[in-house]
């Protein structure tokens, strides 16, 4: 059984904030690291691994820095990584992001199932694991926060839903992204590290995937624009108590009477 | 579609635009600039080149966004009940239409679904579109995605909004990029264009900043907006029609098989109650959690988290408010030692009065609040549950 992994790099932090003159991004940090949420993707695809014998890989797309976080994979326990990286690729959205990692997974060949993480912590959309499903014709289950049963022919899996759980079954290949929480990841071993020094990370650019046209990538590939950005409005109807001058749970015991909360 | 441009005969290889991108995505390789994979399109590089050697081109091929037209509506029918988002979708869904003289629609997909579409007909719709068969009964992403393309393929709609709920993130992605068109999740704010165009806001990057965001090349608009972010419609006498549709065998045919469905115990929800205390990093041990309980039992409120606290283990993520949690829209939120990140602040800006307790008077926490209170909460909210409760003795 083959096995593919989806990861992203993001940002070390998420404070960034913007200069209200001139509009210009200040960058508090230039740190970066493995979404969080793909670790528990990763754990899920070890275990699985470990119980059938699957082969591990896993896939990011990213800068060439992004290496680092399949380095970290393989001192998880990846068996082999895939960084796809092309200028070509920039400016992606989730359509085009989907569509050049699907492209990739169809690369790789005979893939059985693939995992990813709930969501990112940069982008926060979720969405762009049920897109890679969609584009490779193949059934998903989202929000999956436990593994009933992995078999030859498919899974079983339980997924969290509003007021619910479902304990579904799909047959492969199909996509599953996991809840946080499904398993404890494992931290990096220096074993591993030792191990996979030398290992070798597949580069895919755009000249390896099946379709070429560079006008379905990155930016030319995204439906959606960023028109602008901007700091979000700050409320200027306020009343700050500052308790070093008053007594600030009186005053807010007083508000609260008057609107009745008390 | 549109894509970034560096003139390499303009530019000089000042390097100016390499550290003003907040995503790494400049870089210098030999003797021209590159854009790599990492640009986001924010298009500061832009404005920061004094050469003007970065533009942004556009290609011109576009759908003609006359022959789309309508805003449609996904109606969550689940479990036996439509999902109060649905109501609040057809509050904005009406608005939009109204302001580029369009219909609304909804559509709503299942099995035994009894009064739900004159229900939605209450909202406003013009015509309601209902798939409803046995093997419909439990959302399956494949079969509900078969019917949505069914939908908009014969309605031909310009926007279409679906709820950020568990269904919703799972099938609304799936949809979009079957009709390889654009899809913005977890708006805040939705206008839109006389030509059209859906100007959809949402945090974005991860970090304190909003983004504008257009599919203006490609029809249908898809966006998903969470619940308790928009207002709900107003009830009139029902004008809309209510049109079943055909079920299919390709349409229903699914490779997820639903084996059993367990329930959750019934919990009141955080985004159902009218006031809200929430503890953030400025609770110091996991213990003193019991302080803000006990507020918020004294105002007859139920207590929330931030997400380091989820991180934490100190209780689980159906408290969380914040972009991986939950949105709420309470009358009354007090916030005690949160900083109020934009992936918090986005999920409960709404509220109807924000009270804020921090010692950090930076804290941006307070650019939202209408009551700022810089002090320790191991001082105000002590005090304050003192005064609540001397009052209620008082009144015995």
């Amino acid at each position: 059984m083959k096995i593919v992994v989806c990861i992203k790099q993001v940002p070390g932090t998420m404070l960034v904030d913007i200069d209200p003159e001139t509009g210009v991004l200040k960058r508090s940090g230039i740190s970066a690291k493995m979404n969080p949420y793909d670790l528990y993707a990763l754990e899920t695809a070890l275990i699985l691994g470990q119980q059938t014998g699957a082969h591990v890989t896993a896939l990011t797309m990213g800068p060439p820095q992004a290496q680092a976080i399949i380095k970290e994979a393989y001192m998880m326990g990846a068996d082999d990584g895939v960084l796809l990286c092309d200028t070509r690729f920039a400016g992606s959205d989730v359509l085009a992001t989907s569509y050049a990692l699907s492209g990739a997974i169809s690369v790789i060949g005979g893939v059985d199932m693939i995992i990813c993480g709930k969501q990112t912590t940069d982008g926060d959309t979720a969405q762009v694991g049920p897109a890679i499903a969609e584009h490779l014709k193949i059934p998903h289950v989202t929000w999956v926060k436990k593994i009933e049963d992995c078999s030859d022919s498919g899974i079983v899996v339980e997924q969290n839903m509003e007021d619910s759980f479902e304990v579904v079954r799909m047959p492969y290949p199909c996509l599953i992204s996991v809840e946080k929480d499904i398993y404890t990841p494992r931290l990096p071993s220096y074993l591993n590290y030792k191990k996979t020094l030398n290992r070798e990370i597949t580069v895919l650019t755009l000249a390896d995937l099946l379709d070429q046209d560079e006008d379905n990538y990155g930016l030319a590939g995204s439906p959606t624009q960023v028109e602008r950005v901007f700091s979000p409005q700050p409320n200027d109807d306020q009343t700050i108590w500052d308790c070093a001058s008053v007594d600030g749970a009186a005053l807010l015991y007083d508000l609260l009477t008057a609107e009745k909360f008390v | 579609m549109a894509s970034i441009k560096i003139d390499n005969n303009k530019c000089n290889l000042c390097g100016e635009c390499i550290p003003v991108c907040p995503f790494e995505a400049m870089e210098q390789a030999g003797n021209v600039i590159e854009i790599n994979a990492a640009c986001k399109m924010c298009k500061l590089c832009i404005k920061a080149c004094p050469q003007r050697a970065i533009e942004i081109v556009h290609s011109e091929n576009s759908v003609n966004k006359e022959l789309w037209q309508g805003v449609l509506v996904y109606a969550q029918f689940f479990e036996g009940k439509l999902h109060p988002v649905t109501f609040e979708l057809i509050g904005i869904g009406r608005k939009l239409a109204s302001e580029v003289n369009m219909k609304t629609y909804a559509l709503i997909i299942g099995h035994d679904m009894g009064n739900a579409p004159q229900e939605l007909l209450e909202y406003g719709v013009n015509k309601v579109f209902v798939y409803d068969d046995a093997k419909l009964d439990r959302f399956c992403a494949d079969t509900y995605a078969n019917v949505f393309e069914d939908i908009i393929g014969e309605l031909k709609p310009s926007v279409v909004l679906v709820g950020s709920t568990s269904i919703g993130r799972s099938l609304a992605p799936r949809v979009s990029t079957r009709f390889k068109t654009g899809l913005t999740a977890d708006c805040t704010t939705l206008t839109i264009k006389p030509n059209t165009d859906l100007v959809q806001i949402r945090p974005a990057f991860g970090g304190n900043i909003m983004a504008q965001i257009v599919t203006s090349k490609h029809r249908p608009q898809f966006a998903t907006v969470r619940y308790k972010v928009m207002d709900c419609a107003s009830k009139v006498r029902p004008f809309g029609t209510v049109e079943v549709r055909q079920v299919d065998d390709d349409m229903s045919y699914t490779k997820i098989e639903v084996l059993s469905v367990i329930q959750k115990s019934a919990v009141t929800s955080i985004t159902d109650v009218d006031v809200l205390v929430v503890a953030g990093q400025g609770v110091k041990e996991k213990e003193d959690l019991s302080l803000i309980k006990e507020l918020a039992i004294s105002l007859g409120g139920e207590y929330a988290v931030t997400r380091p606290l989820v991180e934490k283990g100190w209780t689980d993520y159906t408290r969380q408010i914040g972009l991986s949690g939950r949105t709420v829209k309470p009358k009354l939120i007090i916030t005690c030692g949160v900083s109020g990140a934009i992936q918090f602040a986005a999920c409960m800006n709404f509220s109807e009065c924000i009270v804020a307790i921090n010692t950090d008077k930076d804290a941006s926490i307070f650019k939202i609040a209408h009551y700022g209170i810089i002090g320790d909460l191991y001082e105000i909210v002590p005090s304050l549950i003192e005064k609540i409760k001397g009052d209620r003795e008082y009144a015995v």
